[in-house]
């Protein structure tokens, strides 16, 4: 079987790769680059934790061939830090304990985000409708939902 | 396998045509790439079609819309144009699953994929929406509600593939509806589904109905008797007692555990009655 060869942009970073045509966007992700972030719980579209950005737009990186990020641009969770300073979403994920196992939170921070950047303003149902997509086993929702809509908060008093 | 992502249609139907073995378009792989992990499939050639720029593509012409096949369905619900034309259209493609699987998500896909649960095939064939294939033997154009031919078939022939969906501008005092029955409030498939696309004539009269029901039948129905039940009346309360009777009569659904032959036949004719209601007010009767 022959190895497709793919250059695309990972985290601001150019990344070049070769991964075989069935292998998934979270397996290269995971396997090939070392960026752990992503997390496989459904490897179906269903649960979110693998979620990452393809060209802005959020996608389950379970359901992405790794050829299809030729030339694209692709975000995870481990891109939301700048400069090694926690995205205020990581920072009140934390002051809200919104995470207990773990496995969710890098789909959620990711999926917050993308949620943020297109509302810096929303209510408590936008949020939830947003999150739809990511399914936690642990914490329930709603300390998700209050961290969410804290660092909505953060991220809007930065801008000004 | 062996994964091309050509960068026009020709090229791709052509991969496609000449193709030893199982071949698949992958458009938005919501469907496809589960079935691919599963095992389900076992694709010889997969053929990416977000690298062809007819594709994904969503303009308005003099016509009405045209929607490139590789175009997300989130999309469609950021076109406030297309938003204002077919409402329901759009509240049914944008039913499909999170925000993640709407970023992917295709009604082109929605529609091959064959199910006959289908959220934004009803929508689709109740606006009238056709398909613009492209073969070896050129172009066509076909109706909507041709290309399913049963659970997981299609009539398109090796080598053809869509390119996208058209929808007509809608005519003036027209409006449509799409609802579904779902156990949950979200992120799930119909059990039912009804859509309705309405025109008025003068004193809010029905001058022409199209009523389409999801997850009834091995393709989506479009009940001709429903429509003819409307149509010459303001929609009042028998008119829609009528409604409803012929929607239930034209019900084929199978018996599982998302729901009996009983309980889908009863709510495909409150739904139809619901969403025509909608597309009753949308197209501006009261």
């Amino acid at each position: 079987m022959s190895g497709i060869h793919v250059a695309t942009t990972i985290n601001g970073d150019a990344v070049e790769y070769v991964c075989d045509p069935r292998e998934t966007l979270l397996d290269v992700l995971r396997n090939r680059l070392g960026l752990t972030g992503a997390k496989e719980g459904c490897g179906t579209g269903d649960c979110g934790a693998c979620s990452v950005t393809l060209d802005g737009r959020l996608v389950c990186a379970c359901l992405v061939l790794g050829a299809e990020a030729q030339g694209r641009e692709v975000t995870t969770v481990e891109g939301l830090s700048i400069d090694g300073a926690l995205h205020p979403l990581q920072t009140q994920f934390i002051a809200h304990a919104a995470l207990q196992c773990g496995i969710c939170t890098p789909g959620f921070l990711v999926a917050a985000k993308a949620l943020l950047d297109r509302n810096p303003d929303p209510n408590e149902q936008e949020i939830r409708y947003a999150l739809a997509g990511n399914l936690c086993r642990c914490t329930g929702y709603d300390k998700i939902v209050r961290a969410v809509s804290a660092a909505a908060k953060d991220v809007r008093k930065k801008q000004r | 396998m062996r994964y091309e992502a050509p960068t026009t249609t020709k090229e791709a139907a052509g991969l496609l045509a000449k193709a030893k073995g199982s071949a698949f378009l992958l458009a938005g792989g919501t469907d496809l790439l589960v079935r691919l992990k599963s095992g389900l499939v076992e694709p010889d050639l997969l053929v990416d079609v977000k690298r062809i720029p007819s594709m994904q593509t969503m303009t308005r012409t003099s016509a009405g819309f045209r929607i490139g096949a590789a175009v997300p369905c989130a999309v469609l619900g950021e076109n406030a144009a297309l938003k204002k034309a077919w409402p329901g259209v759009v509240e049914a493609a944008n039913l499909i699953g999170s925000d993640q699987i709407q970023s992917r998500c295709t009604i082109a896909g929605n529609l091959c994929n064959a199910s006959p649960a289908a959220d934004s095939v009803p929508a689709m064939v109740a606006a009238g929406a056709k398909a613009i294939v492209v073969g070896p033997k050129g172009r066509r154009t076909v109706a909507v509600e041709e290309v399913v031919t049963g659970p997981g078939k299609t009539s398109l022939k090796k080598g053809e593939i869509i390119e996208a969906i058209t929808l007509p501008k809608p005519a003036p005092k027209s409006g449509d509806a799409y609802l579904r029955f779902i156990p949950r409030t979200e992120m799930d498939i119909a059990v039912v589904s009804a859509g309705v696309n309405l025109t008025l004539g003068p004193k809010g009269v029905i001058k022409r109905a199209r009523v389409v029901l999801g997850a009834v039948g091995p393709t989506v129905l479009l009940v001709a008797a429903a429509a003819k039940a409307i149509v010459g009346t303001r929609l009042d309360d028998a008119a829609l007692e009528k409604l409803a009777s012929a929607c239930e009569a034209a019900c084929r659904p199978i018996d599982d555990k998302r729901g009996t032959i009983e309980f889908r036949t009863e709510v495909a004719g409150v739904l139809a009655r619901r969403a025509a209601r909608i597309a009753y007010q949308r197209a501006g009767g009261k």
